[in-house]
């Protein structure tokens, strides 16, 4: 789960980890009132989109005075923002970020990440601070540092200051820094974080450490121990298909193709996607039902790929271990009993209790084109909706 | 021969009282897995399936002898159970469950440091010897005996690979599931080398998915080490950057993980790679008639 830059500061002042001084806004006037109260010499004004690239997008502007505030408030609240993360639909920005300014003497760049070669989480740093990381990595990688994090100990002093001389922080400003990094490990830590990259984090004149910005990812798996996580969800940032089906705990994720799936099991689900493209098709979304599904959340999968209004056909691709396919076959008949089923449908069954579900289908004289595999199955559904 | 599981494999099952798990471990008694016992706190001295209950993993281990378990306890208290299981010290610990946080399977991971006990999952369907041992969800019918080995981060697409090869008559000798988690307790490699070692294996399917490195790592450990053919299926190659794919390890990000760039490496390291699921028994097929293993591996 994502959330916010200004709701990431504030779980890090939490952990003792500096930012800047900053209040959200919904409203235009309320950034000014903001700004009016922070009351500094020079007032950043941040759109608040998940998305990154926001700068470069127009999302974030220095002002000067209490009027520049209000002036970009205006410009940026209600903008379509259109980042390279965004999609060419762009998202748009509902609340903004009103931060006092601050004297920069340097940027730098501090991440955590879980490592899968080590099963650890590994903290990374670079002098490189304001550029992707990515981009660090490729052209300079020797700039990047890295401290292995055993969960007995957590991050060590040792660890966080061999970082900060790696990355050459001022040596009056090493304790703060050192603050600043175990500081960051723990919120990472104890909020189930999954990703927690600040870029920059910069030195300033008058000798602090700060977290300019701050993108903090969470672990969905931990969300139901993190419930102060949770109420932070922004459903103006999810697709709303997503957001129904997240609900019903089911897996998916809207595409820009024609052909709906439902599938068990999120390897053979994008393998689904991937042959229903390999014979000229485009999959709508990829549609994980999962294990242990019952007949009423098949049946909500199936109203979610049929409210997509690209639909033009579907197919369920069903190999049953812990998904039993007379279940699957049950959720199926009912939800075209209840919503109704004008496009063609493609099922392919196999696995536990196959020959039930077979039977299932059969019995309700659906209008139901079965397929003996997936490959038949891809072809068979392609055809129909060409 | 096989990896991991046979015939005499004594199993207990942790969270037996569950419905999943109940449903389960009747399908493993009628395949023929030997389920000794099963664990569930509080509820020790009752009966399911005919199979005991006990309260602790200790204590199921005490009275039965079982070598190995499978885990169906909800997420919240799966890393609990896995750590349980490690500490009575069993040989074999197999994890079902999905969506546990991953904050606990790396205090997991290390607490299994040192310790002799082999963890296969989470998130996974398990392991199957063909008509000696089912632990896990599989569908048991599809897998017939014989001299393939099967490896895979994702379940149905083992049992679609497993299907294929069945159906076309070449039968397996263990299929592991090690399951979908960027942390997980067997990696490819480990089961490569066990079916590297395994006289039985003639021949490796490895089916893996987007992200992280796993594939890539296995594919230069198999060329440099692996005496039998291998070949493999990548799942996602269609999936958008930075979205996750259902399982928690399946995510394309900063342009690393991609099924190109597995693809690609496995080729050079002599994998060859399938290159739609409906194709994975086979692309194995026409790499046994290469190497001459066709009528070796011919089993029905």
């Amino acid at each position: 789960m994502n959330i916010h830059e200004y709701q990431g500061k504030e779980i890090l002042r939490q952990y003792g980890v500096k930012v800047p001084n900053g209040k959200v806004a919904y409203a235009v006037e309320e950034a000014v009132e903001a700004a009016k109260q922070l009351g500094s010499d020079v007032t950043v004004v941040k759109a608040q989109i998940h998305a990154g690239g926001r700068g470069k997008a127009g999302g974030v502007k220095i002002a000067k005075n209490v009027d520049e505030v209000r002036t970009y408030a205006d410009e940026i609240l209600g903008k379509t923002l259109v980042t390279h993360q965004t999609g060419p639909q762009g998202q748009e920005v509902k609340r903004l970020l009103i931060e006092e300014g601050c004297d920069i003497q340097k940027e730098y760049y501090i991440g955590l990440v879980l490592d899968r070669a080590t099963s650890r989480v590994v903290m990374m740093a670079s002098e490189e601070g304001g550029t992707e990381i990515e981009e660090v990595a490729a052209a300079t990688p020797e700039k990047i540092f890295k401290e292995v994090i055993d969960p007995v100990v957590g991050l060590t002093g040792f660890q966080a200051r061999r970082l900060a001389f790696n990355i050459n922080i001022p040596h009056d400003l090493l304790g703060k820094a050192v603050k600043f990094m175990i500081g960051l490990y723990t919120a990472f830590v104890e909020k189930d974080c999954s990703i927690a990259e600040i870029n920059p984090l910069v030195t300033t004149g008058d000798g602090e450490v700060l977290a300019l910005d701050a993108k903090l990812n969470f672990d969905d798996n931990a969300l139901f121990r993190q419930k102060d996580i949770m109420n932070l969800r922004d459903f103006d940032e999810e697709d709303e298909k997503e957001i129904e089906a997240s609900k019903y705990d089911l897996s998916y994720i809207s595409l820009d193709g024609n052909i709906g799936c439902m599938v068990n099991g999120a390897g053979l689900a994008m393998s689904t996607m991937d042959i229903i493209k390999h014979y000229g098709g485009e999959p709508a979304n990829f549609l994980d039902v999962g294990g242990g599904a019952t007949a009423e959340k098949v049946t909500e999968a199936f109203k979610i790929i049929l409210s997509d209004k690209n639909v033009k056909g579907i197919f369920v691709n069903i190999f049953g271990g812990i998904m039993k396919c007379d279940v699957i076959a049950e959720g199926v008949v009912e939800a075209t009993k209840q919503v109704g089923l004008e496009i063609p449908l493609v099922v392919r069954l196999e696995g536990t209790n196959v020959a039930r579900g077979k039977e299932i289908l059969e019995a309700s004289e659906l209008n139901i084109t079965s397929a003996n595999s997936m490959a038949d199955g891809a072809q068979k559904i392609v055809s129909m909706v060409k | 021969m096989s990896v991991y599981v046979n015939k005499d494999t004594k199993v207990i099952v942790q969270g037996i009282t569950g419905g999943t798990a109940k449903f389960h471990t009747k399908q493993m008694l009628e395949y023929g897995t030997k389920i000794v016992g099963g664990v569930t706190p509080k509820k020790g001295g009752t009966e399911v399936e005919g199979v005991p209950v006990f309260n602790t993993v200790l204590e199921a281990v005490q009275a039965t002898g079982a070598t190995a378990s499978v885990i169906y306890v909800p997420a919240p208290f799966a890393a609990d159970a896995i750590l349980e299981a490690v500490d009575a010290e069993l040989d074999l610990v197999i994890c079902i469950t999905e969506h546990i946080p991953v904050m606990d399977m790396v205090k997991v991971k290390r607490y299994m440091e040192g310790k002799n006990t082999r963890l296969v999952g989470p998130n996974c369907p398990g392991v199957i010897t063909a008509d000696e041992s089912k632990i896990g969800i599989m569908p048991g019918y599809i897998h017939k005996k014989g001299h393939i080995g099967v490896v895979s981060r994702s379940g149905t697409l083992t049992y679609e690979a497993v299907h294929q090869l069945s159906e076309a008559g070449y039968g397996q000798t263990t299929a592991v599931g090690i399951g979908g988690d960027p942390v997980n307790g067997t990696n490819f490699i480990d089961v490569l080398e066990a079916f590297n070692n395994d006289p039985e294996t003639y021949a490796v399917m490895m089916i893996g998915e987007i992200g992280g490195t796993a594939e890539e790592e296995a594919a230069e450990w198999v060329k440099a080490n692996m005496k039998k053919p291998v070949v493999g299926f990548i799942g996602g190659a269609t999936a958008p950057p930075g979205k996750r794919m259902g399982h928690a390890g399946a995510i394309i990000s900063g342009g690393k993980g991609t099924a190109e760039e597995k693809i690609r490496i496995m080729n050079e390291c002599g994998i060859k790679v399938a290159e739609t699921p409906a194709v994975m028994g086979e692309t194995m097929i026409g790499v046994l008639e290469e190497k001459g293993l066709k009528e070796k591996c011919k089993t029905h």
